[in-house]
């Protein structure tokens, strides 16, 4: 029993890591519809700002929490530029701006490889994240790991921050205008062009704070972004695009899922089952957990 | 009239084509570059199905890697149990030890015809289900190549995972025959590699008469407006469903003449990022052109050998630049070139030169 448990722990925190990086990529589909396939080397990004400061300052206690919001910029600041540089002129064509930014993400791979080297690097964890927390004593029993506590609390602050954004203040205003209709907001005043930056800003550094929490529970390489984002992209998709409700709920759901399912097989045949259990979802709502409703004919 | 013109024009450049490869290139290159070229035509026929797919019908898949796989390891499969010799389990299987007797699943593949079969059959019957699912409940766009490319990493990693059965991350090496004649021959090599040049060429003709049909019309118009497709009676999903199923088919051929041309095919050779480099040839030279997807893959797959020999960082910058450069700015790829030379030389002959101030 405590081993299900244990386990569906161990998924939840896989779902905070995945809600983290899906929480950026959704404000970003949903806003502007951009696949952004190299936000998977902003996480990259994240991760590295992490190690790069625990070089630099000693104390990794101190220096996980300077990386959170400088990986936040970094990340950012490349998601920017990455959008006045390229997306912008995209607009309209979302299939296209998934493989041109598969090809920025080929380019940052490969800068990573040259500046970082192609091995995996590592960086320790600071003192107060090391430990567990014993849930049930006794002879079988229920620990959580401290760096997974956090990952998730990060995970919650994250989407709290976000929702409170998008609620109350006026650039969340002016997002959600802009995702319900580009074109009435833009007739009432609102700069698109302005709000989709700030956007593809916000989305980015997401995936930088999520590089910072990978930091604590794999090492950091060129490829790490390549191979969870697929997973993320899976989440916005069940989710229902641009909705934040159904990437929380599915980010978990998926986490829980494949984690249970890994132990009771083996990781590559959890694998095709949850993109099986995808497929069979789609077919009862084919655009998500929760829509935007629109009317729309395309 | 245009049409005779098209069709003779069709005529002449698969002429030339078929001149190229069955008599200029087996002349002109030495047997390691033959070999190479049957690779690269490999990509190229993977990149026909993607210009109906994608091109023409608006399906991005980043799935064709599954496709070029199943084909690949249904060669594969047979080829190992042939070379094993009849009642020996193929090597990698003797080495690990975890099998006695082949698995159930080996079993069929034993039989020359029924390989061959599946190596088209099987990439296209898995598409036509998948494709059901997908298509009927009106998934598409984004939705579908973020499904096709979470398929190619699901396929690719229970591949790695079935290390017993199906080789690991190593794969299926180390092929000798194909089909009774000894691969490391030269004379056979070339062989293969003519079959391969010959399958390319029936791929495009199959494609080019698909794509001229009222089919190929109704395809266009799926991309373009599918809902105006649906309030004429027809049914986008049946439509979008044969260019998935035949560009699967055409993947998975590729596959398989892969296999005896590379002589292995492993996990490395059908994942996400191979799966990615099938688009990029046939975007880079014209998604909607057949011509230029064939050129554009050769071209690619080309132009990777010949840079990462030289620069091994190089050629990923390079092919990130390539994606960046032909997607944002050439959208139509290398093959619209021509076309955008054209207009813009008729609209300078055609508008006389306006005093600067009074444009427009």
């Amino acid at each position: 029993m405590t081993v299900i448990l244990g386990q569906t722990f161990t998924g939840i925190s896989i779902g905070a890591v995945l809600l983290l990086i899906a929480l950026g990529l959704s404000l970003t589909f949903g806003q502007m519809n951009v696949i952004n396939m190299a936000h998977g080397e902003f996480i990259m990004a994240g991760a590295y700002t992490t190690y790069v400061l625990q070089k630099s300052i000693s104390g990794a206690g101190i220096s996980l929490l300077v990386a959170l919001p400088v990986a936040f910029l970094v990340s950012g600041a490349l998601g920017a530029l990455l959008e006045w540089l390229l997306i912008r002129r995209l607009y309209l064509r979302p299939l296209d701006t998934l493989l041109v930014t598969w090809g920025v993400s080929l380019m940052l791979q490969q800068l990573a490889r040259d500046i970082f080297g192609a091995p995996n690097v590592q960086t320790r964890a600071p003192d107060w994240l090391t430990g567990n927390i014993t849930v049930i004593g006794g002879d079988d029993p229920l620990t959580f790991a401290n760096s997974r506590l956090f990952i998730l609390a990060l995970a919650i602050a994250a989407v709290v921050a976000l929702s409170l954004t998008l609620r109350l203040t006026p650039l969340g205003r002016r997002i959600r205008a802009v995702v319900q209709n580009r074109d009435l907001a833009e007739v009432s005043g609102i700069s698109t062009s302005r709000v989709d930056r700030t956007a593809f800003f916000i989305g980015s550094g997401l995936a930088g704070v999520a590089g910072v929490a990978l930091t604590l529970v794999g090492p950091i390489g060129p490829t790490m972004g390549t191979n969870i984002i697929i997973d993320a992209f899976l989440v916005i998709v069940v989710g229902g695009i641009g909705q934040l409700k159904g990437s929380v709920i599915v980010a978990f759901v998926l986490g829980a899922l494949q984690s249970v399912l890994e132990y009771s097989t083996t990781v590559s045949v959890a694998k095709v089952l949850v993109l099986v259990a995808i497929v069979a979802f789609l077919q009862w709502r084919p655009q998500g957990l929760y829509t935007l409703r629109t009317r729309s004919l395309v | 009239m245009t049409v005779l013109n098209g069709r003779a024009r069709a005529w002449a450049g698969f002429a030339g084509a078929a001149l190229l490869l069955f008599a200029v290139a087996p002349l002109a290159l030495s047997d390691f570059r033959l070999d190479l070229l049957a690779k690269y035509l490999c990509t190229a026929m993977v990149a026909v199905g993607i210009c109906l797919a994608w091109g023409r019908g608006g399906l991005l898949t980043l799935g064709q890697g599954v496709f070029f796989g199943l084909g690949g390891y249904a060669m594969a499969m047979h080829l190992k149990i042939a070379d094993a010799g009849p009642g020996n389990l193929p090597d990698f299987m003797a080495l690990y030890g975890t099998a006695t007797e082949l698995p159930w699943w080996w079993q069929p593949f034993a039989n020359p015809v029924f390989a061959l079969a599946a190596t088209v059959l099987l990439p296209m019957a898995v598409a036509a289900i998948l494709g059901l699912f997908i298509f009927r409940r009106r998934v598409k766009g984004a939705y579908f190549a973020i499904l096709s490319q979470a398929l190619t990493a699901a396929f690719a990693i229970w591949l790695i995972g079935q290390q017993a059965t199906t080789g690991g991350t190593n794969g299926l090496t180390d092929i000798q025959g194909f089909f009774g004649y000894d691969l490391d021959d030269p004379l056979n090599q070339r062989t293969v590699y003519f079959i391969i040049a010959a399958c390319l060429l029936a791929l495009i003709a199959i494609a080019r008469q698909l794509i001229h049909s009222r089919y190929g019309e109704l395809l266009v118009a799926v991309r373009d407006s599918e809902e105006r497709v649906r309030f004429l009676g027809y049914n986008p999903a049946n439509v979008k469903l044969v260019a998935y199923v035949v560009a699967a088919g055409m993947a998975g051929l590729a596959g398989a003449l892969f296999v005896p041309a590379v002589g292995i095919i492993s996990p490395a050779m059908i994942g996400i990022v191979p799966s990615i480099e099938f688009v990029i040839g046939a975007a880079v030279g014209g998604r909607a052109s057949l011509v230029g997807a064939v050129l554009g893959a050769v071209g690619v797959a080309w132009a990777k050998t010949a840079l990462s020999e030289e620069f091994p960082a190089g050629w990923t910058y390079f092919q990130g630049l390539l994606f960046i450069v032909a997607l944002a700015f050439l959208p139509g790829g290398l093959a619209s070139l021509a076309g955008i030379v054209r207009r813009r030389r008729k609209a300078v002959q055609q508008t006389p030169a306006l005093p600067v101030g009074e444009a427009a």
